[in-house]
């Protein structure tokens, strides 16, 4: 897709008489913004390698931006680096990096502001507040670029991708890691978030809020303070990602709040504190994932109501399902849980009994948490076993009719 | 002291049953920790073994051991030998043999399978378990008169920390909800030596988060370094203070 652009772009160029290259040096002051005074529309502007000590490149002309060998535009703490308010402009090949910090300002490496069909491809972005940030901006694309920081603390520090009131965007095989929120989402529609990785950011992987009909596929989101979380969205959707080792006292995997019709499926989760956790969410298909190693595979509130839990393997996770209520709303079918131990007479491959996935020593934690201190005690193992055998505690509607006896080959 | 520690040692040896528990460990450990591929896990299901059956055994086969060597201890008695140092030989005797053959049948296994921090852990959690129940053995024994009196106390006790200890926990904890009880719980699970050794080990795994997630204070405070000192030292009064209490007792003892 961003090859073809780039094809189109360049035919575009070859019937554009008028269209010459720039080539920019490092050997004067200001070389970068010298040359887009000077250049106009359907120009390209090549930049050797070289160290270029810039700030507020502004970009107001259609024009392609190509680094040779990544010369560095380095704002050494002082201000933005390169600020577009043009549609269809390039940016590609370049290191940008050290931004200035701001209270006033977000201050980014590369700013997209009311425009259309901004790329920004193959960029490396070194420790800026915000890497790329989207305003107002329409099928943008961000493409294959390597966005890194080192923030220490929520405050002073910006997201990698931030994106808001924006629409169409593709953001595809970029590689953040260190910002405050890996990829931040605030009133855009029509995504889609394609094979991204979001590792050790300090808040969340990847936050989006108030944005509908975006398409989550692929990405992997590693090792973040509190994983995932999205809120007060409808028709997400969320195939094939990998949510690992979001560990920690207040981590999740996935944390939805006020989110509906959505579709999360094929994902993995592995070794989190808690898988998915849901708050007033809607109408969600949870299909066809897998549940590794965490802490609690899900914690379902009973504020939530139509969701449907169909084909998840449960495997090695502390607790299946958690829930603050007896009330449940929700459907559970066809799911595989390791710890399962009902039996399969009619050797149809499904348990004849019910599973309940909600173990009583986890609705004793959920009601009083200190409770966790008996964790793998004796007496909390008797009391889950007395439970299964006369259930009474644990809410019995949250049920599995119909659970697999193998677990689903998945991946 | 140690002429009678080794005749105490060399009878138990003859006696095989350390031999059988040794065995029965150490082929309990290869099972669990073969059967899982996660070294963790199969840890975890280790963990619940020694929590349950180090004190039960321990404390079951200390107090009738003692029981059936008073005519020993009678006999040594009449010996010019002190009378706390024949009690602490005997406990040592006993304590040697049963550490022994629970670090010989869990660790080995474990230290070929999985040799890490959390396996070492698990051996001290045990080892010390078997100094607690084999003192508190000791007290039962100087105790009661009576045999059968002696090992139904020996069980009784030992139901008491496995079990029953815990439910009274969750009463209080169930009760006492509304109020800030972190501290409370914390400072009474220091009176079940088999609590501090279930914690002692959970601090060491991944799970501890678990732990950390319901109150800040657990983590804070057992997730760090003073959390395993406090709970170690806690563990090494429970062994101090039973022996103690039976020296002071048999020394007064009418036999």
């Amino acid at each position: 897709m961003p090859r073809l652009i780039i094809t189109i772009l360049f035919i575009f160029f070859a019937y554009n008489g008028n269209a010459k290259t720039i080539v920019v040096r490092a050997d004067k002051a200001n070389a970068i913004k010298n040359a887009l005074a000077y250049c106009t529309d359907g120009d390209t502007v090549s930049i050797e390698k070289g160290l270029y000590k810039e700030q507020d490149i502004l970009v107001s002309k259609r024009i392609t931006i190509l680094g040779k060998d990544y010369p560095v535009i380095d704002g050494v703490k002082k201000g933005q680096l390169i600020v577009v308010v043009r549609d269809s402009v390039i940016i590609s090949g370049l290191q940008l990096q050290n931004t200035g910090r701001s209270s006033m300002t977000d201050m980014a490496a590369i700013r997209l502001q009311n425009v259309k069909s901004v790329s920004v491809i193959n960029n490396k972005l070194v420790n800026n507040t915000y890497g790329v940030y989207l305003q107002n901006s329409h099928y943008c694309l961000v493409y294959k670029n390597t966005i890194r920081a080192d923030a220490q603390d929520e405050l002073n520090s910006g997201n990698g991708i931030h994106a808001w009131k924006s629409t169409h965007l593709l953001l595809q095989s970029n590689n953040i890691s260190g910002h405050r929120d890996g990829i931040y989402f605030e009133f855009v529609t029509d995504s889609r978030i394609l094979n991204n990785t979001s590792t050790e950011n300090i808040r969340y992987g990847l936050h989006f809020m108030f944005s509908h009909k975006d398409v989550y596929t692929r990405n992997s989101f590693i090792n973040n303070g509190s994983g995932v979380a999205v809120m007060y969205s409808k028709q997400v959707e969320m195939y094939y990602n990998t949510f690992r080792h979001n560990w920690g006292d207040a981590s999740y995997a996935i944390l939805l709040k006020e989110i509906a019709d959505s579709k999360i499926e094929h994902n993995l989760f592995d070794k989190n504190t808690v898988g998915i956790y849901m708050e007033g969410t809607s109408r969600i298909q949870v299909l066809y994932n897998e549940f590794v190693e965490n802490g609690w595979a899900m914690r379902v509130q009973s504020s939530c109501d139509n969701n449907v839990f169909e084909k998840n393997n449960f495997l090695s996770n502390s607790f299946d399902v958690a829930t603050n209520g007896t009330m449940m709303l929700n459907t559970f079918n066809n799911n595989y849980w390791d710890k399962y131990d009902g039996y399969d007479l009619d050797k149809n491959k499904v348990g004849d009994v019910p599973y309940y996935p909600v173990s009583m020593y986890s609705v004793v934690t959920e009601r009083v948490p200190t409770a966790m201190i008996l964790y793998r005690s004796f007496l909390t193992d008797i009391m889950n076993r007395v439970e299964k055998v006369m259930p009474s505690i644990v809410p019995d509607k949250l049920k599995d009719d119909n659970p697999l006896m193998k677990s689903l080959k998945l991946r | 002291m140690k002429t009678i520690m080794k005749y105490v040692v060399a009878d138990l040896i003859r006696n095989k049953v350390i031999v059988v528990y040794a065995i029965i460990l150490a082929v309990l450990s290869f099972s669990v920790l073969s059967i899982d591929e996660n070294p963790a896990k199969g840890l975890l299901s280790l963990l619940n073994v020694t929590l349950l059956f180090v004190p039960l055994i321990s404390i079951l086969f200390a107090t009738i051991y003692y029981f059936n060597s008073i005519e020993f201890i009678e006999l040594l008695l009449a010996q010019p030998v002190r009378r706390n140092k024949v009690l602490l030989a005997e406990y040592a005797g006993l304590t040697i043999s049963l550490s022994l053959a629970y670090l010989l049948g869990v660790g080995l296994p474990v230290m070929i399978i999985s040799p890490n921090l959390a396996a070492i852990t698990l051996l001290l959690s045990g080892f010390l378990l078997t100094l607690i129940f084999t003192a508190i053995a000791l007290l039962i024994f100087v105790l009661f008169k009576d045999k059968t009196k002696g090992i139904g106390a020996a069980i009784a006790a030992a139901m008491f920390f496995t079990l029953l200890f815990d439910g009274l926990l969750l009463i209080f904890i169930y009760s006492f909800n509304e109020y800030p009880i972190d501290k409370a719980v914390l400072g009474i699970t220091a009176f079940n030596p088999v609590d501090l050794a279930r914690i002692l080990m959970l601090l060491q795994l991944d799970v501890a988060v678990l732990m950390g997630y319901s109150g800040a204070l657990f983590k804070k405070f057992l997730g760090t370094g003073t959390g395993s000192v406090y709970v170690v030292i806690c563990m090494l009064f429970w062994v101090l203070l039973p022996l103690l209490l039976s020296v002071r007792v048999f020394r007064k003892k009418d036999l």
